[in-house]
């Protein structure tokens, strides 16, 4: 069978990107083995666990179950784009501050689907936070500083320079 | 052993047009992917045997809901977060909204389309119940033109349907007349994300002076494929709801599901669970509101 390569153009965090592969690669493997974006996970490879999430042009998705040609043209994030500047997300330091990752493979996509929560909704309930990261499977830590994490980072950008500038 | 990506032809033509010239060139060829959430799994576990793949991800002529005066129209490339983004949908068709929401979890919602899951046809698709109760009816297109069909007749066999091999399923219509009817869904399932139904019962009824003048009841993962359960209804259609009626209802019911052992459940308790949620949704509206 002859099949060739396709020529892909996206954004990935921000930066304009073209690879050229295989148009059925996963977008998953396209970010591992071709942009050398190690954050995302593989966990299950069939969209049971969220280990691979990631947000394409705005919406939560396993990127294991995307085959990179429906990519073209896409604004993507991973969790390599959530900290700035060399300082880490507020997501990502309450993370470390709450103990929300032990083993870390679950952890990048925990935060990608955290992000789109947060974005979506900035001050969700306990229930909403649990139905946002329903799709994401966690084996160490049991869910509870997970959901204590987000929870602290709510708190914190309420507390923080957001509302100072507010006030201010 | 994992997909090989160089295994599988991919194409996007990006266009309705451009998809439907493709299939009716070499009819039976062609796979279409859509959202990829079910055909992904199978190439990830090196299970695809589909060489030729079309997309269908990103062409606006499949994405897109229309409410007119009769009826709610719903391309089959809206995804299940479109369907319960919908204000008329939550609003009218609440059924269909809920099963929305039981499709796998927002990562899986965000991709998956409802044409994928009636195409699909799994036997435990968590829409169909919904759209059986609602008397849906689907709208199929090739480049010859389009058909429609109700919904019920969709299905024809285990992971079989009506469409030729150069068709597409192209929209499904839900007729908007629920209003003041009792509606009820329920699905069981290991949890509440990402499980795959053991079994799941829908039913949608108008009540005149207690007496049941219209009634649908359907259920997934108790057959073949998701179906309409006629003897059921055929029971409860024109009587009072009484013991006796559930009794015969309920009687009903097991003479028509065929439900399978399988990984996720077995026949017996399918068998027993679907009927007590039939039960449940008839107690619901009983007089007395507990009929045994």
């Amino acid at each position: 069978m002859t099949l060739s390569y396709s020529s892909i153009e996206f954004v990935v965090n921000r930066e304009r990107c073209q690879v050229s592969v295989p148009p059925m690669k996963r977008l998953l493997d396209v970010l591992r083995e071709d942009l050398g974006l190690t954050g995302t996970k593989e966990g299950c490879g069939e969209g049971e666990c969220g280990s691979c999430s990631v947000r394409v042009d705005g919406e939560l998705v396993n990127s294991c179950m995307i085959p990179v040609l429906q990519a073209q043209g896409a604004h993507i994030e991973t969790v390599e784009g959530l900290s700035k500047s060399g300082e880490l997300h507020p997501l990502q330091k309450a993370f470390l501050a709450c103990g929300g990752a032990q083993c870390g493979i679950c952890t990048p996509g925990m935060l990608m689907a955290a992000t789109h929560l947060l974005a979506q909704n900035p001050t969700p309930s306990i229930t909403e936070i649990r139905e946002g990261l329903a799709g994401n499977l966690c084996r160490c830590t049991g869910f509870v500083r997970i959901f204590d994490s987000v929870i602290a980072s709510i708190a914190q950008s309420h507390a923080g320079p957001g509302r100072k500038s507010h006030a201010g | 052993m994992r997909g090989d990506p160089q295994a599988h032809q991919l194409v996007a033509p990006g266009t309705l047009h451009g998809v439907l010239s493709l299939l009716a060139e070499e009819p039976g060829a062609w796979t279409p992917i859509a959202g990829g959430t079910e055909l992904m799994v199978a190439y990830a576990a090196g299970r695809l045997n589909h060489r030729k793949l079309v997309s269908l991800w990103g062409i606006p002529d499949l994405r897109w809901i229309e409410v007119s005066t009769d009826s709610v129209v719903i391309a089959a490339g809206a995804t299940f977060r479109d369907l319960r983004d919908h204000p008329a949908i939550a609003a009218e068709f609440p059924l269909l909204a809920k099963a929305a929401g039981w499709i796998g979890s927002i990562a899986n919602q965000s991709r998956a389309t409802l044409g994928g899951n009636l195409v699909n046809g799994s036997p435990a698709a968590d829409s169909s119940p919904a759209l059986l109760v609602y008397d849906a009816e689907v709208e199929m297109i090739s480049a010859c033109g389009r058909r429609r069909a109700p919904y019920r007749e969709f299905h024809i066999g285990y992971k079989r349907n009506l469409l030729a091999p150069d068709e597409l399923l192209y929209a499904v219509h839900v007729p908007r007349r629920n209003a003041g009817q009792r509606q009820y869904i329920r699905k069981v399932g290991t949890r509440r994300a990402m499980a795959i139904s053991k079994t799941a019962l829908a039913g949608r009824v108008l009540l005149q002076n207690r007496v049941v003048q219209e009634i649908r009841l359907a259920a997934a993962s108790v057959a073949a494929f998701p179906a309409r359960l006629y003897r059921a209804e055929d029971a409860l259609l024109g009587k009072a709801i009484s013991p006796e009626t559930m009794r015969a209802t309920r009687a009903a019911l097991l003479s028509e599901i065929v439900p399978i052992d399988d990984i996720r459940s077995t026949a017996e308790y399918r068998r027993v669970v679907t009927a007590n949620l039939l039960q449940e949704f008839l107690s619901s509206f009983a007089p007395d509101g507990t009929i045994r």
